[in-house]
């Protein structure tokens, strides 16, 4: 019961208002970067990734290729529904998470840290995969418990400021907060080059930022409440276009 | 339930923590400047500089600059220097051309510090300097968050 | 190595004058910026970009701390015929790197 009434609190005015990229609230100079690509400075991270793909590695000198072969079809629409169910941790994994994972397990390779630049480069690189795809997470049921596990996170307040995701972005989205326009919070760019870092980041990095702002204590990276916001945010974005890699300010 | 305008402003300074920066001055902008020309006049024309007026990230600019000019070996732009006036140094880039550029463009990304004025000082081949400004607002300033 | 884009238009016509676009991976550390223990992190930032056609130099920049992080450029060129672009950038800390592109016209 209470679980009921913290999704609809939550997700009743986002399901209220159009669907909106922070992309739509950016400076027309700020979107011609993520536009053009030959000024994109996410394709730098992206371009990493592809020659990562086909390095060989590990014990067996395998690459991502040799079992994947071109990311451009094996990869296609992959990352449009993750976070998604990991049989061997009896867990949801996002998209990272599961590269990272494949990298260790099946590629036998030592491992890629959170944030680190060749799991951000990857990423990309398969992120890209699925530019101009709709998001559409995955009907597993296994999933729910995650997905309502985020949606209560969202809805609940935290930090100094006493601030929920939802106050900000669903009750004040479109508001100026200091310089910038509050988006609605579409996970639909990441990674992606954010102008205040100087460089790529992920979705959970950007979490992070968030929660810090609020004066809250930031979960560490990989922490399966960051897997459960992703969930429900990418569940609350269906339907939207993936834009990876993006730019935002 | 926070009311938008106070939860506005009560948020606001804990996702802007900007420390202090020493910056260039008008004064600093104008010997930098004169480095580049020898003192020579500065004329007005010619050169379009096309920024936003309202920035709302000062770490990545979109700048250029485009000097009219045929670009042959006779009359062509040697130079485009930016200048501004209000970051740690007046001077942002200069870019050299010949005949064999075609065209005398200009194209960067830069950082600003905060708001301020611009200046791009272009030098053709036969000693002439001709210039544009622009006024540019930072709502977000460069270089905070590592 | 840096990661580095560079864009070159596919057909080129001789005589036409071409816009190349280039990217590079960088962080143009200012030398103005405090780091996480409070003191100003040094400056470490490219400081030249030189762009040759065969062994003409057809463009190059020097650039001060404002240029931003990962920097891009974009300038033009006249082609007359096909050649040999070489992309140069040297920067703080012993930074050089060199890119070479073949040009074809149609
Ligand atoms: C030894 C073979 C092998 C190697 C090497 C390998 N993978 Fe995989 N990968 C697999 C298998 C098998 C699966 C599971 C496929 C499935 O469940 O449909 C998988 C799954 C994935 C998935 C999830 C696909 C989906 O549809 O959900 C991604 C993403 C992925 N791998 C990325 C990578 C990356 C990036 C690398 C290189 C760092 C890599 N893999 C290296 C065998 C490999
Ligand atoms: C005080 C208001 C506030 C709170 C509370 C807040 N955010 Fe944000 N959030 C922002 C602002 C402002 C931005 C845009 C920042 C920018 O562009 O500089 C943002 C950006 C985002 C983005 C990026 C959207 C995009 O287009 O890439 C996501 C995702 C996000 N927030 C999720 C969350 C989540 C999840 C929470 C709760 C844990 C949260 N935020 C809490 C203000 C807030």
């Amino acid at each position: 019961m209470k679980r009921l009434a913290l999704l609809a609190l939550c997700c009743l005015p986002a399901a209220a208002q159009e669907l909106r990229s922070g992309f739509e609230d950016m400076a027309r100079e700020t979107q011609a970067l993520q536009r053009e690509d030959a000024t994109n400075p996410a394709m730098l991270w992206v371009q990493e990734g592809e020659a990562l793909w086909s390095s060989p590695a590990g014990a067996n000198a395998q690459s991502c290729a040799s079992c994947h072969g071109a990311a451009e079809t094996s990869m296609r629409g992959v990352a449009a529904r993750y976070p998604a169910w990991d049989e061997a941790s009896a867990a949801p994994t996002d998209l990272a998470g599961r590269i990272a994972q494949c990298r260790t397990e099946r590629q036998g390779a030592p491992p890629l840290e959170r944030e680190s630049p060749g799991l951000l480069a990857l990423s990309a690189y398969v992120g890209l995969q699925s530019r101009g795809v709709a998001i559409s997470p995955p009907a597993d049921p296994r999933l729910a418990p995650a997905m309502s596990q985020g949606a209560a996170l969202y809805a609940e307040r935290r930090g100094q400021l006493d601030l929920s995701c939802a106050q900000c972005h669903d009750d004040n989205a479109g508001r100026r907060l200091a310089g910038s326009t509050i988006p609605q919070a579409h996970p639909t760019g990441y990674p992606l080059y954010r102008l205040e870092w100087q460089g790529l980041g992920s979705l959970q990095r950007r979490l992070r930022g968030c929660m810090t702002g609020v004066r809250a204590e930031p979960f560490r990276y990989g922490a399966p409440e960051y897997i459960a916001i992703e969930a429900f945010l990418m569940g609350r974005a269906t339907g939207m276009a993936m834009e990876t890699p993006a730019v935002r300010p | 339930m926070t009311t938008p305008r106070r939860l506005l402003l009560v948020a606001a300074p804990a996702l802007l923590l900007a420390p202090a920066i020493a910056h260039a001055t008008p004064d600093a902008m104008a010997a930098a400047l004169r480095e580049f020309t020898g003192g020579a006049e500065v004329r007005r024309g010619r050169v379009a500089m096309d920024i936003s007026p309202l920035v709302e990230n000062g770490n990545t600019v979109p700048l250029s600059v485009i000097v009219d000019s045929p670009m042959t070996e006779d009359d062509h732009v040697r130079a485009i220097a930016i200048f501004n006036e209000r970051n740690p140094q007046p001077h942002v880039i200069t870019a050299h051309y010949s005949a064999r550029s075609g065209q005398a463009l200009l194209a960067t990304h830069i950082r600003l510090a905060t708001s301020q004025n611009l200046l791009a000082v272009a030098a053709l081949s036969g000693g002439t300097f001709w210039s544009d400004s622009a006024q540019v607002v930072v709502t977000l300033a460069a270089c905070l968050e590592g | 190595m840096a990661r580095v884009l560079i864009n070159i238009p596919r057909e080129i016509r001789a005589g036409e004058t071409i816009a190349i676009r280039t990217l590079i991976q960088h962080a143009m550390e200012s030398g103005y910026r405090p780091g996480a223990d409070g003191n100003v992190v040094p400056r470490d930032i490219l400081r030249r970009f030189t762009a040759r056609f065969d062994d003409e130099v057809v463009f190059a920049a020097e650039f001060s701390p404002a240029i931003a992080a990962n920097p891009f450029l974009s300038f033009t060129m006249n082609v007359v015929a096909g050649g040999t672009l070489t992309l140069r950038w040297e920067g703080d800390n012993g930074f050089d790197q060199t890119e070479t592109r073949r040009i074809t016209v149609a």
